[in-house]
């Protein structure tokens, strides 16, 4: 932190957080304040820290699953997604064809669902009050046919090791087009109510502002570095499950800005009904689940293998020692490393950028903390 | 994936690769008996990684460079501790491998060098993964990587946090996920899943069991 202050007047050290509405959880930034300038942060993370590494090393494979939905919980089906996938890529195999496509149409409602709780609390914590309203009303939908689907909400457990174990239910596919066909026309309704906002556009244009060349030294993924003009996202450059048959743009943008954080989110929430409808179309028959045995022991071996979840790169790391039980899993989260950058993208800035910058980032502490 | 070629022969067990001895040994090595289901091997059935960039990293690195393997179409270099961070930073200034992805370790501790460190590097011109492990003994203070790759700082925070592997030059080494006065290191094999802090349980959060 630099030693002069502005204007030579008295630092203030403040502390925002465990409990502030607009640090999405228990996030703890010490701000270093000079006037409403902020010099520097310090973040005071893990007070949600459950040891799920630790708890995966006493966990056999299929009993681990259930645990890695409480990491990001607002996007439960990605962390389960990422893990069944590491595991299957240790035991060489792969889902069927049709549990593939389930597994993409799952993941990109869960892309919505967990893109609309940002977009409303982002404009909550900017002071646009009704948006969230909107948003929790068509997030509702996503999450009704999670629940419909396996019978929860949010910490899904929606797929298997090796693919899935539930059938989908009669009507899934209806009620996934009639998702689709409703949802397009809510989200103009959101970008009317926001994106020429003179409020909005003043409270987030050339706010924490990130460049790419800066995304890439701080390891930052997903929408903030595709907002910095990097055209990257891991369904296209490493596809898994069955991307590469779908097709969809990349959303980017160039200034790196908070606005332009808002403008990706929201084209890319409109790319994942694209790839639902495709996928709706290409749900055949077929078997749900590929041939694992009941009880798994990948071979000696290690892997890692991260998919693009609604923040950014999430990765897992499994090492096998050919037991029943993993024994390493580090899970490489993308809020945990995304909110490294919070204080490059604050220093210089207003308070009230903090509170915009945290809701940009799109973090859960959940994730960060694991 | 994309990037990764799986070996036509991955099916069937290759031949072990001369780096395989550097590799983790399973506490039960495979007993030969006449059962007729083959047993997996004991041991990571990695084979050579032959690239031009496996060849640049040996020409550059000499014997620093211990091995060049690929597994399950996922490509890792096995290097001397010393050589960790300059292979991670000649990879990021020679060869495109601009994101450091993730640092981990992985703890084995009937090793003499009881530790794995891991760092994942990707490269988006490339579109490409490595992993650069090297093992070192408890105690050893490796060198840090927040000179080459910011992103580092935390990464390494949250290893030292969880293994008590102390970075040297880290310019911020605290805890990060657990408080700063935590006693032990949790992902360390000889921490037993229920153990705690008990004192610090007591003082700070006045539950008197510790747990």
């Amino acid at each position: 932190m630099p030693d002069a202050t502005f204007l030579d007047s008295t630092e203030l050290v403040l502390n925002m957080g465990p409990q502030h509405p607009s640090t999405h959880g228990v996030l703890r930034v010490i701000l270093k304040l000079d006037g409403e300038r902020v010099l520097g942060t310090d973040c005071v993370i893990g007070y949600l820290h459950r040891g799920v590494e630790k708890i995966a090393e006493n966990r056999t494979y299929a009993q681990f699953n259930p645990y890695v939905d409480r990491m990001d919980y607002v996007a439960a089906v990605s962390n389960g997604l990422g893990y069944c996938l590491a595991v299957e890529k240790l035991l060489n195999t792969e889902a069927p064809a049709r549990a593939q496509v389930v597994r993409v149409i799952l993941t990109e409602l869960n892309r919505i669902a967990s893109h609309l709780l940002w977009l409303g609390t982002h404009a909550l914590d900017i002071g646009a009050i009704t948006p969230v309203f909107y948003c929790f009303r068509e997030r509702e939908e996503a999450l009704h046919i999670f629940e419909q689907y396996c019978g929860a909400r949010l910490t899904t457990h929606a797929f298997r090791i090796g693919g899935l174990q539930y059938e989908t239910y009669d009507g899934f596919e209806r009620d996934v087009q009639a998702f689709c066909d409703m949802f397009l026309a809510k989200v103009d309704e959101y970008e009317e109510l926001l994106t020429n906002n003179r409020i909005w556009v003043g409270r987030l244009q050339n706010v924490g502002v990130l460049s790419a060349d800066e995304c890439k030294e701080y390891g930052v993924t997903g929408p903030v570095l595709r907002a910095a003009g990097v055209k990257w996202d891991l369904r296209k450059a490493q596809p898994y499950s069955g991307y590469e048959k779908y097709q969809f743009d990349i959303p980017t943008r160039q200034n790196g800005d908070t606005y332009d954080r808002y403008i990706v989110r929201m084209q890319e929430m409109r790319q994942s009904v694209r790839i639902l409808r495709q996928a709706v179309g290409n749900l055949h028959e077929g078997p749900i689940m590929a041939k694992v045995p009941k009880v798994m022991k990948p071979p000696v071996g290690e892997a890692y293998v991260s998919i693009e979840a609604p923040k950014g790169e999430l990765g897992y790391y499994i090492v096998s020692d050919g037991s029943v039980q993993p024994y390493r899993v580090r899970v490489r989260p993308p809020s945990f490393v995304n909110l490294q950058a919070l204080d490059r993208m604050v220093r210089g800035a207003l308070i009230a950028d903090v509170v915009a910058v945290i809701g940009t980032l799109d973090i859960v502490l959940g994730e960060v903390d694991r | 994936m994309a990037d990764e070629q799986r070996p036509p022969d991955s099916e069937s067990q290759p031949p072990k690769a001369p780096e395989d001895t550097a590799k983790p040994v399973s506490p039960k090595p495979a007993v030969p008996k006449a059962a007729p289901p083959p047993k997996p091997p004991a041991i990571m059935a990695a084979v050579l990684w032959e690239s031009e960039l496996a060849r640049d990293v040996k020409e550059q690195f000499g014997d620093r460079l211990l091995a060049a393997s690929t597994y399950l179409g996922q490509n890792f270099l096995l290097v001397k501790p010393e050589a960790a961070v300059p292979v991670v930073e000649y990879l990021k200034v020679e060869a495109d491998f601009d994101y450091l992805v993730d640092i981990t370790a992985v703890d084995w501790p009937k090793r003499a060098e009881r530790f794995d460190l891991v760092y994942i590097v990707y490269s988006f011109a490339r579109n490409e993964r490595v992993r650069v492990k090297t093992s070192i003994a408890d105690g050893f203070r490796p060198a840090t990587t927040t000179g080459v790759h910011l992103t580092a700082n935390w990464l390494e925070r949250e290893v030292f946090d969880m293994f008590g592997i102390e970075f040297a030059g880290h310019p911020d080494l605290r805890r990060i996920l657990l408080p700063e006065d935590w006693q032990g290191y949790p992902l360390r094999k000889d921490y037993p899943i229920l153990q705690q802090d008990q004192r610090w349980v007591q003082e700070n959060l006045g539950i008197e069991s510790g747990q």
